[in-house]
């Protein structure tokens, strides 16, 4: 089969080396590192829809920021949660949302999927920003980070960022191997299937709309996932979490990186979070660089105009690697 | 006589006011080639996409098995036993033959959601496609691109697709379109071959391949049937000679 | 009779909106372009207005000089920018044109920067009318709806009977054809896209003296439009008309019934059609 994920050793080059940042790196960027981490599990969430089975979500913050929202309902004002209670109880709500909104939007297709899960979640921004439920437009504070502890011992120590750090590290870790097996496995094969030819998948016996809400509905729950990173770190939820802008971005993240490879999805996340840095940074852009979004919009359009089909791919072609067969033989043509 | 394994009784599509087919009834049995002939618009390829599932029907009643298909979706009628190959050619083109294969060999697996083994771990998939892909005689080219096979092999990879998902009645629609005479002919075997075993409706232009291949004919002008029975009826039929056969077409 | 000024607002709203949807739907059903920076239009021309009226002194002279800016950055943007996105994947164009609505709203920002701005109603409609003998409506309301009401009849007909309008419709079934016909499809799109920008912009206009002048307005109606063309369908004015007045009247009785919960009215419209008729209004199955 084709690569949809590097190479056994570059994974692993690239695990150790991540694994050896904090130790070399700075608090600021150790955070700036999760950050990251947690984005690419979000850019993941979102690829396995886009770039494996072809369905364009355009409101997947919907379910990072409900995540995101349940932690901080359900945490205790001034303790500290229990990690293991609530992120499967994070994890399922976006999972069940996913459920319900998939029902109503995979059954349409094209343009319409995109604009109705546009729609959706902005159904859940509002939900938030008007009402009382999540505190409005001002939002809630998570004053505690959860804590790790189980049967009396406490792995790690989630207000120490390196050790918040290794968490994120740990989960990306989880999610991509996840994925990866998802993918190799008969219902990731038929995922690829639908991408490439849906009417064709029908007539040979699928179910093509329940394998759709499959995915959908794993994808929401690992955006869950990421929703529920990102609060912990930074304390702090409001409606913006759900808001279309980042919807927008970690689409962003998944094109530009290149759509359909797992490490595309990492590469991108990356690419943006790093971009935002640089670009909001007063030093390169001085007093304009609050208008940031400028720069980062004009750069897509560029992108988008210069490189059909992504960063990854740009650089595989840049740098020359080889594509690997699957030993069974079962060789996938690669297409453009 | 066994029963027939596919009945259809007063199938009828209307797009507005027009109907594209009209009041359609016929049998196919097991072991027996029915082709459906006729002009361009006569409705043929509407007729196979009411059975296939692809288009719903406007009235009337299609027995597979005993059991109505009319209102249900493609995949269930596929699961059924209803293969059907595409007039236009509808393969994965990104896949190597084999994978087309797998895939559709796939489709029977009955726990769809595992994600704890490798596709590539299914042996019993793997020998079902890679059985249907020698069915057709396309062994060799299992590792191939399916975009990279030439125009009759993709054709043969088509049916081999609908092979691999098991099914007991094919649908036939123009599996010659756009062939050379030596692909033509293998492919002629090769429905000939499967005509043994399954029920096949086929739609077909190429007036030599129906008449060596149909034990019976229906032909179809303007959404109805204009005759049906054995082939040497419907050649001596007067009235099919005047709408179809006759003047021009001088290959009987 | 609280509810009979709500019903009006709620079909103004439906109309304002169906100015804007209709430009994107048109858009779409003929090029094929998703355009997410629609909205980043309707947000333009309420800062043109805003701007415009300013130096002028008036919003009458704002509106015409605002239309032919409008068109014309929308001719700009179609010949550099979207005619490349035609024949690319919906994937694609969704992201460029976020990037769009980045660059317009950071623009909006460095030359007006984030404050809400209001536009004066212009004073010969700056009066209300009597309803009732407690009740009043004000004037300017009910002129937007009629505008409104004349644009749709008129994008109707031009449709419909006349031979630019047929030569859009064919240009929208059949490229090619049409190409072949001696039909300057690059011509036609350039135009559609213009007058779709100039709709959506003319709507901010208008819209400009009652939503006052924002930050984030276009992106706010734009999703607003995105549920006008799912539920009313791809392409179909009709549908889009239809769709609007619907959102108009959930958008009314929400606002009526639970007013926090207003806001979420529209998309449960939404859903509701979805589960009935996932292919949209006023296509036919």
């Amino acid at each position: 089969m084709e690569t949809i994920t590097l190479p056994r050793a570059a994974l692993i080059v690239s695990v150790l080396l991540l694994a050896a940042f904090p130790l070399i790196a700075a608090t600021f960027y150790v955070q700036l590192g999760a950050k990251i981490l947690i984005m690419a599990i979000f850019a993941l969430s979102l690829d396995l829809l886009v770039g494996h089975t072809g369905l364009v979500s355009l409101g997947h913050a919907a379910y990072f920021g409900l995540a995101a929202y349940v932690l901080a309902l359900i945490s205790p004002k001034y303790e500290a949660a229990s990690f293991w209670f609530t992120l499967p109880v994070a994890m399922t709500a976006a999972a069940a949302a996913a459920l319900i909104i998939g029902f109503l939007v995979v059954r349409t297709a094209g343009v319409y999927f995109i604009m109705a899960t546009l729609a959706f979640a902005q159904m859940l921004y509002s939900l938030f920003h008007d009402t009382k439920l999540g505190g409005g437009s001002d939002g809630i504070y998570i004053t505690v980070r959860p804590d790790l502890t189980i049967a009396g011992i406490k792995p790690l120590d989630l207000e120490d960022p390196v050790q918040f750090y290794y968490l994120a590290l740990l989960s990306i870790i989880a999610v991509y191997a996840l994925l990866n097996q998802v993918l190799h496995a008969p219902f990731g094969r038929a995922l690829a299937g639908i991408k490439a030819n849906e009417s064709r998948m029908r007539s040979i016996g699928y179910p093509v709309f329940a394998y759709k809400l499959g995915a959908f509905v794993l994808a929401g729950a690992l955006a869950g996932l990421a929703g529920y990173l990102a609060a912990c770190q930074f304390g702090f939820v409001n409606p913006e979490i759900l808001a279309w802008h980042q919807s927008g971005a970690v689409l962003m993240m998944v094109i530009l990186g290149g759509i359909g490879k797992l490490h595309g999805a990492v590469l991108g996340a990356f690419t943006y979070v790093l971009l935002q840095e640089v670009l909001s940074a007063p030093t390169l852009l001085g007093t304009y660089a609050k208008h940031w979004q400028l720069a980062l919009g004009s750069l897509i359009v560029l992108i988008v105009l210069a490189l059909p089909h992504g960063l990854a791919a740009w650089i595989e072609r840049a740098g020359g690697w080889h594509k690997r067969k699957h030993v069974s033989g079962a060789a996938q043509v690669s297409h453009d | 006589m066994t029963e027939a394994i596919l009945q259809v009784r007063r199938l009828s599509k209307n797009f507005g006011g027009l109907a594209a087919v009209d009041d359609v009834s016929l049998d196919v049995e097991v072991g027996q080639l029915h082709a459906v002939i006729g002009p361009n618009g006569a409705g043929k390829t509407t007729l196979i996409n009411m059975l296939s599932g692809d288009l719903s029907a406007s009235a009337g009643s299609i027995l597979f098995r005993g059991t109505e298909v009319a209102r249900l979706e493609p995949e269930r009628r596929s699961r059924l036993g209803v293969g059907r190959s595409y007039q236009k050619i509808n393969i994965f083109p990104g896949f190597s033959a084999l994978e087309n294969c797998r895939l559709a060999a796939q489709s029977r697996e009955p726990r769809p959601f595992n994600w704890l083994r490798s596709a590539m771990s299914y042996e019993a998939i793997l020998t079902n496609a890679r059985q249907a892909l020698s069915a057709v005689g396309l062994a060799n080219q299992a590792d191939t691109g399916a975009a990279t096979l030439s125009h009759g092999e993709q054709r043969q990879l088509e049916i081999a697709m609908s092979l691999a998902t098991d099914p007991k009645l094919l649908l036939l629609d123009e599996p010659l379109a756009g062939m050379g005479t030596e692909e033509s002919s293998h492919m002629i075997e090769l429905v000939s071959g499967l005509a043994q075993t399954h029920a096949i409706l086929l739609v077909e232009h190429d007036m030599d391949a129906v008449f060596r291949l149909a034990q019976v004919l229906t032909v179809m002008v303007n959404g109805k049937i204009l005759a049906s029975g054995s082939p040497e009826a419907i050649r001596a039929n007067r009235e099919v000679q005047i709408a179809y056969l006759g003047g021009a077409d001088d290959s009987l | 009779m609280f509810y009979l000024i709500q019903l009006l607002n709620g079909v103004q709203y439906g109309l304002l909106l169906f100015l804007l949807a209709s430009g994107l739907t048109l858009i779409f059903g003929i090029m094929g372009v998703i355009n997410l920076a629609h909205g980043s239009f309707y947000m333009v021309g309420a800062y043109l207005a805003y701007w415009l009226a300013k130096i002028t002194g008036s919003l009458w002279l704002a509106i015409p000089l605002g239309i032919l800016i409008a068109l014309a950055l929308g001719l700009v943007l179609e010949i550099t920018i979207f005619s490349r996105l035609y024949k690319r994947d919906h994937l694609y164009q969704v992201l460029l044109t976020f990037g769009l609505i980045l660059i317009f709203e950071e623009l909006r920002s460095i030359l007006f920067g984030d404050d809400v701005h209001g536009v004066a109603v212009p004073a010969l409609l700056d009066y209300s009318v009597r309803l009732t003998d407690t009740l009043s409506y004000p004037v300017y309301r009910l002129f937007i709806t009629a505008v409104c009401l004349l644009l749709a009849g008129a994008m109707y007909l031009m449709i419909h009977r006349t031979r630019l309008g047929m030569m859009i419709r064919a240009g929208s079934s059949n490229r090619e054809m049409a190409a072949s016909l001696g039909v300057n499809i690059r011509l036609l799109f350039a135009l559609v896209f213009a007058f779709g920008t100039a709709l959506a912009a003319f709507a901010g206009m208008i819209a400009a003296p009652i939503s006052s002048v924002f930050p984030g307005m276009g992106n706010q109606i734009l999703i607003i439009c995105f549920v006008v063309v799912v539920i009313g369908g791809i392409g179909s004015i009709n549908g889009a008309m239809i769709a609007s007045l619907a959102i108009g009247f959930a958008d009314t009785l929400g606002k009526v019934l639970a007013p926090e919960y207003s806001g979420v009215a529209i998309y449960l419209l939404m859903a509701a059609i979805l589960l009935w008729r996932p292919q949209g209004l006023a296509n036919k199955t």
